[in-house]
């Protein structure tokens, strides 16, 4: 991490920690926002992982893919054994039982482990303010048990437990604004990040390791078994979903907004989700509605740092 | 467009366990369902977010097991037949609703899709775990109803014996599916909805005025009621008299506690259903449950044809524990062996119900693998010897 304070595809450190011979499939944009996490944070780094397919893909024997000391624990609580780790670390730090170092504590888990059966114990160890990461890699459905809705899952996207018949037209309910949820418990450091943008996502990644005190990442993870997209439109269905207004692109430090790739010219939100099976039931007049609730979450967000910067 | 199916699906189908137990339900009244997904007992919810939007059902997916495995018991309470779906990690969280359910005796159906635990263990191998936990697993004394099933057309058949039993003894009631069975396809006739014994909701019949939630007018279950139908209605979890309202003493406590356990334990022969087969005068009978029934069964024919006096015992319904079938097993044959996916569970509540009657030896795994018929054949081999 300290070896580059400057975003060049030349500077970046060839080392990986979540290493090549995973079992993830074709396209899965979530092990390449992975893999990135891991090469801004580097070797001095803890990882507790909730259950799920970051879990499943990089760590059975011989598709092992982690370089760092892992930990898999169950599907609710990496939140609260990474918190355990870190004031360990601490307590031991403290006694003089082990060096002083920095250590980057991370716990990490899908959409299903974050913002619906983790978000307690995520919120847990946002609130007691303990000095560690937690990255939300959001594929926006249960893609490990084979692609059941969360509350991550975008309006009308077909789900297998939110499937496109004749009487229910996919999922009922707008995504959960997880971002926000962590915002409000006034912790140092809140972003969402894309692998689309990987200079951006490295930034927000080394910000949060260096930031003292807790740092929620939510990150925007492509799922072509799940989205029933190409394996290969992973990155452009990444940026797309920043050029529409799907999947901003901001960052919170101490309370403070500040807004990336900002859009001023929204794409159509159709060129988004034509490219997926999941949408395909949509009518011209849904995908509409969608557009501009979108846009009006979006003014809202460039309110929210037009006023947090006042003064500045 | 497709036509929509009929609510039974009557006619013969080729589907696996876990989608079997679905329908079943839906045979059984079921038109309400909270779950939450965990592999191998997903294909369950998917296919009631499929089915009950054209029958006037709903499925809900939850935020955890926690929520899963309370919400359709608020949903009972409303007045309609409902379960909860998950496998052992999620069983496991489901443990403090079950005792409510329990308490307030809710009628409610808690279907488990065993897989090889602990943890997160295998979540796509087949294990026998679970069975102590389905009985002990909530805190305090209580009783429950636990049965399971060895095939796809079991799962259809007595899923709807589940519902059945939880609306006549208002308890919990597990369907102790296992990985194996939830995904064996096989043939699964379902009748003609006439044909299938299906027990309505009794609600009380008595005017707002008289009824009391808790009070026993009739036999040792009291009578359900609907909320917002006019009755005073307060449940709680707090021991409670016989009109719910809490009572915070011993012989409240003794009282209630007592009656929760024996109107299960006073029932045994009535909710017991157990299979046995050439069981007369044998040299062995293997007891088995679930999908190492359908093994013991292929080795218990084969032992046969090789002149072995050999019988079988399917415990259909695991708890209540039937001690006097037990014992009858016991006083015709000559030795026992009881076979499961697990490191001895089941064996020692037949060990304790027929005492020193006849030798009961253990044949069971660590879950992941179904028992092999050569390991079976061979254990009877040895006991016979």
């Amino acid at each position: 991490m300290e070896k580059f304070n400057v975003f060049a595809s030349r500077l970046i450190p060839k080392e990986d920690y979540v290493c090549s011979g995973h079992r993830a499939c074709q396209g899965c944009a979530e092990a390449l926002a992975m893999r990135l996490v891991h090469k801004v944070l580097g070797r001095n780094t803890i990882a507790a992982s909730a259950t799920g397919c970051m879990e499943i893909i990089s760590s059975p024997y011989p598709e092992t893919a982690w370089a760092i000391p892992w930990l898999h624990v169950a599907f609710e609580n990496s939140a609260s054994v990474g918190s355990g780790i870190e004031a360990g670390l601490k307590a031991l730090m403290r006694k003089g039982k082990i060096p002083k170092r920095k250590i980057n504590v991370i716990a990490y888990g899908g959409d299903g482990a974050t913002v619906d059966i983790g978000l307690q114990w995520v919120s847990g160890a946002m609130e007691r303010g303990h000095d560690m990461i937690y990255v939300c890699y959001d594929n926006e459905a249960y893609m490990n048990t084979g692609i059941q809705r969360s509350s991550s899952t975008p309006l009308h996207a077909a789900t297998t437990t939110s499937p496109a018949g004749k009487a229910i037209g996919g999922q009922q309910t707008w995504k959960k604004n997880m971002t926000e949820i962590m915002v409000a418990h006034n912790i140092p450091y809140v972003a969402t990040i894309n692998p689309s943008y990987p200079f951006d996502f490295m930034r927000k990644v080394k910000k949060a390791a260096e930031i003292e005190g807790p740092a929620y990442l939510h990150a925007y993870s492509c799922c072509p078994t799940g989205w029933g997209s190409r394996p290969e439109l992973g990155i452009q269905l990444g940026r797309l979903a920043v050029e529409t207004g799907a999947f901003p692109l901001y960052e919170v430090e101490y309370g403070k907004y500040s807004v990336q790739e900002k859009v001023e010219d929204f794409r159509p939100l159709k060129d988004y989700v034509k490219l997926q099976r999941r949408f395909r039931h949509l009518t011209d007049d849904q995908i509409a509605a969608s557009q501009e609730r979108l846009i009006k979450e979006y003014k809202l967000l460039l309110k929210k740092e037009q006023m947090t910067r006042e003064g500045d | 467009m497709a036509k929509s199916k009929p609510i039974v699906d009557t006619g013969i189908h080729f589907i696996d366990g876990n989608m079997a137990c679905a329908e079943g339900a839906i045979a059984a009244g079921c038109r309400f369902v909270s779950g939450y997904p965990i592999t191998p007992s997903t294909e369950v919810v998917e296919h009631m977010a499929k089915r009950f939007p054209e029958i006037g059902g709903m499925f809900i997916q939850m935020e955890d097991e926690l929520a899963a495995s309370i919400c359709f018991q608020g949903a009972v309470w409303s007045g309609v037949k409902g379960m909860t779906v998950t496998s052992g990690p999620g069983f496991s969280l489901m443990m403090e609703h079950v005792g409510l359910a329990a308490a307030l005796e809710t009628p409610s159906v808690f279907v488990d899709v065993q897989r090889a635990g602990p943890s997160t263990g295998l979540p796509t191998a087949p294990a026998q775990q679970d069975m102590m936990q389905a009985r002990w697993g909530s805190h305090g004394d209580y009783e429950i109803i636990a049965l399971s099933p060895s095939s796809p057309q079991e799962c259809f058949d007595y899923i709807v014996t589940c519902f059945n039993l939880s609306e006549k003894y208002r308890c919990p009631v597990f369907f102790m599916m296992d990985e194996t069975v939830g995904h064996m396809h096989g043939k699964v006739k379902i009748p003609d909805a006439s044909q299938i014994d299906v027990l309505e909701r009794q609600n009380t019949t008595r005017p707002p005025g008289e009824y009391q939630p808790y009070k026993i007018y009739e036999g040792s279950v009291p009578e359900m009621v609907k909320v917002g139908m006019g009755h005073r209605i307060h449940i709680t979890g707090l021991t409670h008299d016989e009109q719910g309202y809490p009572a915070m003493n011993a012989d409240a406590q003794q009282t209630l506690v007592k009656r929760l356990c024996s109107k299960i334990t006073d029932n045994v022969d009535d909710i017991s259903i157990i299979k046995t087969e050439n069981i007369d005068d044998s040299d062995v009978v293997v007891i088995s449950y679930g999908i190492t029934s359908r093994i013991a069964e292929y080795a218990v024919n084969t032992t046969r044809e090789q002149g072995i006096n050999a019988g079988t015992a399917q415990l259909v319904t695991i708890w209540p524990f039937n001690d006097r079938a037990m014992m009858e097993i016991a006083s015709k044959t000559k030795n026992i062996i009881v076979a499961e996916m697990n490191l001895g569970q089941i064996v020692n509540e037949v060990r304790r119900a027929v005492g020193n009657a006849v030798p009961v030896h253990f044949l069971g795994n660590a879950g992941g693998r179904t028992i092999s018929p050569e390991l079976m054949i061979g254990k009877i081999r040895e006991v016979t010897r």
